[in-house]
């Protein structure tokens, strides 16, 4: 029986990744390599300011000083960062006014990604600025919403128009030192987004933003800051691919997201980076710092993630909770398959008064693959009235692959509440067969009780990113089903 | 419509069915009746392809094509409905959802068109109606939290809504109070049709008050000892099994 089930469980699981194309563009790259020159020549190429190099150059030192740390649930393979190219741009340098002017092949690539990158597409509601490689190729959409005072653009661009604003929020949720990786793309970090909502405002559509490795030996290192200013509101998505290499690729980015009083920010993400190959070869290293901080009174920051791929994903979208009465929100899925392995959870950090938090993680595992839920709790001695309920789930497809969960709650404060419940569970043959019996094929019976599993989390995203994550869900685990 | 000839099928080494012999022609009801054990339950399973059970003689012959050699979701797509006794819970998928996709991959085999949603649910309420299930059962989960006797109803409206050629009702009076029992019974009545044949499998008679079969088989010990018209399960009623078990092992 049991190997009934694994024989199914692998056909099914056994999916190719559809987005392995690679896009032959020209491309500028700097040489393999870091040391301060490449820092200061990415800094001059994008004519920074004096600021900005320091940024850099601060970071830089203090990362040299660190060590890659070991504490996750995974098997890094040692990372070479001197193999790697920190700075590739497609070659014509993509400072476009109309859609006609952009490179046709890079064209093709966001159109293979479905990426709403034509304005009429646009129109749909989505305002879309997509990152390849290194550099911001489009924003779209800029002028509707600099009508409502909204800043949505590239942050090169910000740090050349808005210095003020960069300088102000930069770093200011997560600092140089926080942690290795994010030293490192303080350092060398060559794009990304920015966003800035004004008091009062609320954000018409929903800002995405597109990330594509595409360069061979190239790391991304994509940097994004939303401000959220009193009153405002903004959902914000991201999607994520890359071609399929054999080498693994680093991809080490940062979100920062300050939300003041009264304001709003949703942070979807769907990630879909390349996972390697069945038998673990290649693949992108995912190790990601996100970070929000409610600083006003009644703000609310909420992160939506489902990832499904990379070859190894670290990440915990956290929120630091200052302002009273502030609220945190975690919803993830993540889908590993073959040897694919995932450390991932949040950390919500409890210091204003009657803040709350709620966390729901949804782990599914098939193949070979680990797949870990680390979740910090924090409540701080003046966090009076604290609220946590964590709701961590493990679904197992198959009897390779592990499912952990590491919870850690830290209170200082007596009045706080925090619960916290976990399942562990395996699909059922019995579910599988009744759905077969009802005319459904194995691998969309699996693919439809995940999603039945997943729903809660699914439901937070906004309704095109929902459809296209249930898509992505099922081709995740194409061939696993038992 | 179905030709079961010589059926043996074992679980773990076990042998459960012994030598099933068994026709059954458009239109007709088939009461299998038995003791428990006698592999009443296995052969439901084993005619809609469970796997746990493996099949080692024999051949099924269903609107002439091989059953045994067809997945059990084409066996489904060929119109073999299976109501379960114990009916699963799939949380989080909704029935409107579980049906629609099954409903489409029924047309699809048969090379139709899938139904847009506003057609799907014209139909669904149709059929909501004929077997009287409440709407909010749709609107859940599949099974999610649903009574015994919702889950039945559920399993018959599942039924009306895929319209198939062969319904096998595995057990579904156990656990169903007078009145469940009479909506499960009507609906499966409402449904009868001269090409639509059925097989129930039931312990007691009182289901055969409402769906009246055509034919009663006893099932024991893996094999069919006896068959009869409907009068056999008011006998069976009166006197139990035991007269069988032993005229058989005589």
């Amino acid at each position: 029986m049991a190997e009934d089930q694994d024989k199914i469980l692998e056909e099914v699981t056994g999916g190719e990744y559809k987005y392995g194309f690679y896009t032959d563009i020209e491309m500028e790259e700097f040489p393999k390599g870091l040391n301060e020159d490449i820092i200061r020549l990415i800094s001059a190429k994008k004519n920074e300011p004096e600021f900005m190099l320091e940024f850099r150059l601060k970071a830089f030192r203090h990362w040299l000083t660190m060590k890659q740390p070991n504490w996750a649930h995974l098997n890094i393979p040692p990372i070479d960062f001197q193999d790697i190219i920190y700075y590739a741009v497609p070659k014509k340098k993509p400072e476009l006014e109309s859609m006609d002017d952009v490179d046709p092949e890079l064209k093709a690539t966001f159109d293979k990604l479905g990426i709403p990158l034509d304005e009429q597409k646009v129109l749909a509601g989505v305002a879309v600025d997509a990152v390849i490689d290194s550099v911001s190729v489009k924003t779209t959409f800029k002028e509707t919403l600099a009508e409502k005072g909204i800043i949505f653009c590239s942050i090169s661009e910000a740090v050349q128009e808005y210095p003020d604003l960069v300088k102000k929020y930069l770093g200011s949720v997560v600092p140089h030192q926080d942690n290795y990786f994010g030293a490192l793309n303080a350092a060398v970090f060559s794009d990304g987004s920015f966003v800035y909502i004004p008091k009062g405002v609320r954000c018409p559509m929903e800002l995405s933003t597109y990330f594509r490795i595409n360069a061979m030996n190239t790391g991304q290192f994509e940097r994004t800051l939303i401000v959220a200013d009193d009153d405002s509101y903004v959902s914000y998505l991201e999607g994520c691919t890359a071609p399929m290499r054999d080498e693994n690729q680093l991809h080490a980015a940062i979100v920062e997201i300050v939300a003041m009083e009264r304001a709003e920010v949703k942070y979807s993400t769907v990630q879909n980076w390349y996972p390697g190959d069945k038998e673990g070869k290649g693949g992108i290293y995912n190790f990601v710092t996100k970070r929000g901080i409610c600083k006003g009174d009644y703000s609310k920051i909420s992160w939506t993630q489902v990832e499904t791929g990379s070859a190894i994903t670290w990440k915990y979208p956290s929120c630091v909770l200052q302002g009273d009465h502030s609220v945190g929100e975690f919803y993830s899925v993540a889908v590993t398959n073959n040897y694919q392995q995932a450390d991932t959870g949040t950390k919500m950090i409890h210091l204003g008064k009657n803040t709350r938090s709620l966390i729901v993680s949804k782990g599914v595992s098939a193949g070979k693959s680990q797949n870990s839920y680390r979740g910090l709790v924090k409540v701080s001695k003046k966090a009076e009235n604290a609220r946590n309920f964590s709701q961590c789930d493990s679904l197992l497809l198959g009897d390779k692959c592990g499912a952990h969960t590491f919870p850690y709650l830290e209170i200082a404060n007596n009045s706080a509440k925090v619960e916290h419940e976990a399942t562990t569970s395996k699909i059922g043959e019995d579910q599988i067969f009744y759905c077969n019996q009802r005319g459904l094929s194995t691998e969309d019976a699996v693919g439809l009780i995940v999603n039945g599993y997943v729903k809660e989390v699914i439901n937070q995203l906004p309704m095109e990113f929902a459809v296209e994550a249930q898509k992505l869900l099922q081709i995740s685990l194409e061939g696993s089903v038992g | 419509m179905l030709v079961i000839k010589d059926l043996h099928a074992k679980i773990d080494d076990k042998e459960i069915l012994r030598g099933i012999n068994l026709e059954i022609k458009p239109g007709e009801v088939h009461a299998i009746m038995g003791p428990n054990g006698s592999g009443k339950s296995t052969l439901s399973s084993v005619l809609a392809g469970n796997e746990k059970f493996e099949v080692n003689e024999g051949s099924v012959s269903f609107n002439g094509k091989d059953l045994l050699d067809l997945a059990p979701e084409d066996r489904a797509r060929e119109g073999l409905f299976l109501s379960f006794q114990y009916p699963v819970e799939i949380p989080g998928v909704s029935m409107v959802n579980f049906m629609r996709t099954a409903v489409n991959e029924h047309r699809k085999y048969r090379e139709e068109e899938p139904y847009s949603a506003s057609e799907f649910l014209k139909l669904m309420r149709e059929k909501k109606k004929l077997v009287e299930i409440d709407s909010n059962l749709t609107n859940r989960s599949v099974n999610e939290g649903f009574s015994g006797g919702e889950k039945k109803k559920n399993e018959i409206f599942q039924m009306a809504m895929l319209e198939p050629k062969l319904a096998i009702l595995d057990e579904t009076d156990s656990g169903l109070d007078i009145d469940a029992l009479r909506v499960v019974a009507n609906g499966v009545n409402k449904l009868k049709s001269p090409e639509r044949s059925t097989i129930v499998i039931t312990h007691y008679q009182r289901l055969l008050d409402h769906i009246v079969p055509d034919y009663v088989h006893v099932l024991y010990k893996g094999r069919i000892v006896k068959s009869a018209g409907k009068e056999l399960a008011l006998e069976l009623e009166e006197k139990g099994y035991d007269w069988i078990k032993k005229e058989f092992e005589d």
